[in-house]
């Protein structure tokens, strides 16, 4: 079997199955390590010179309200600041590489199980849908933070709260998605996106008031500062899966054709 | 253009092993670069080495 050929066709040469399914999620990982790096660019463009002046606000300890809780932060740490603007890309890239090979296992999850047009248009629609319930959801209530900004005493259970609130969103989107699925084709336009938006909108903003808020910005702390960094990881993410659901949508556009197998045979 | 519809589901049983691989992928990767200690208590170079990634990738830090 010829690899990026694949079709659900009954197993009758082999496992074309599985073959497709690894197909999918190696494209998945190729792809989103490609998207983390291109977010890694544009944070280091444009994230990376915040980030510094955060740290520097910090290491002068002038907008730190609370300076006991900084002796354990950068200067004390073994690895340099240039190592840490390099360091960017490797997180990206990693972080690019799970998110990937999960995108592509998702994807053939649902192709054909849900009410998509194309391959491409699974793609970029999965890519929008998991944006929105796994990054803006968290962002909107836990958002990011330049460095100095946080109480180390309590990341772990702002780390908890995120996390809780991420796996929830993700839920709401599944429940979400579910519903989408069961409206039937002939219904008014209407009634899907509504029901189903109505879905991830009551769930998810029932996870967002139940759980409990975060405050630790320093009074003294640059509110400019904290803006731009937030709009600038904001944008690293948005970068990282407009550029996974577009990558993805066309690396993998002929192997998830129904017609691929088809047409080589 | 082909529709999808006419694109049969792939069996689960075929799907559960890239899906159970890709999770614990995504488990390692955690653990490895975003962990602030919660959860794994972890040696500190890899954490040290990815501190601006976990900035503007938006995870919780100090």
């Amino acid at each position: 079997m010829t690899a990026g050929t694949c079709s659900a066709s009954p197993a009758t040469n082999g496992f074309p199955d599985i073959d497709m399914v690894w197909t999918l999620v190696l494209r998945g990982l190729v792809v989103g390590v490609l998207a983390g790096l291109l977010a890694g660019a544009f944070a280091f463009v444009i994230g990376e010179p915040l980030v510094q002046d955060a740290i520097d606000i910090e290491e002068a300890g002038s907008a730190h309200a609370s300076l006991q809780f900084v002796p354990a932060h950068i200067s004390e740490w073994a690895v340099g600041r240039d190592e840490q603007r390099g360091g960017l890309f490797l997180a990206t890239g990693l972080y690019g590489l799970a998110i990937g090979g999960v995108f592509g296992a998702i994807f053939a999850t649902l192709l054909g199980r849900g009410r998509e047009r194309s391959p491409y248009q699974l793609a970029t629609r999965l890519a929008g849908a998991l944006f929105l319930a796994i990054v803006l959801v968290p962002f909107l209530k836990y958002p990011a933070n330049p460095p100095a900004v946080g109480n180390p005493d309590t990341i772990g259970d702002r780390t908890v709260y995120y996390v809780v609130l991420l796996v929830g969103s993700a839920l709401a989107m599944l429940a979400a998605a579910r519903v989408a699925w069961s409206v039937p084709e002939d219904a008014v336009p209407w009634k899907r996106p509504l029901l189903a938006g109505g879905t991830f909108v009551l769930l998810a903003g029932l996870l967002f008031v139940a759980l409990p808020g975060v405050s630790e910005i320093p009074g003294d702390f640059p509110a400019q500062l904290i803006w731009e960094f937030r709009l600038s990881s904001l944008g690293t993410q948005a970068v990282l899966w407009a550029a996974l659901g577009i990558g993805y949508g066309i690396a993998s556009y002929r192997a998830a054709m129904p017609s691929a197998a088809a047409q080589r045979a | 253009m082909d529709p999808i519809s006419t694109q049969q589901p792939i069996p689960v049983r075929d799907l559960l092993p890239a899906l159970l691989l890709m999770t614990f992928l995504l488990l390692a990767v955690y653990l490895v670069q975003f962990d602030n200690g919660a959860i794994s208590q972890s040696g500190s170079f890899l954490h040290e080495l990815m501190h601006d990634g976990r900035h503007l990738l938006g995870v919780p830090c100090h």
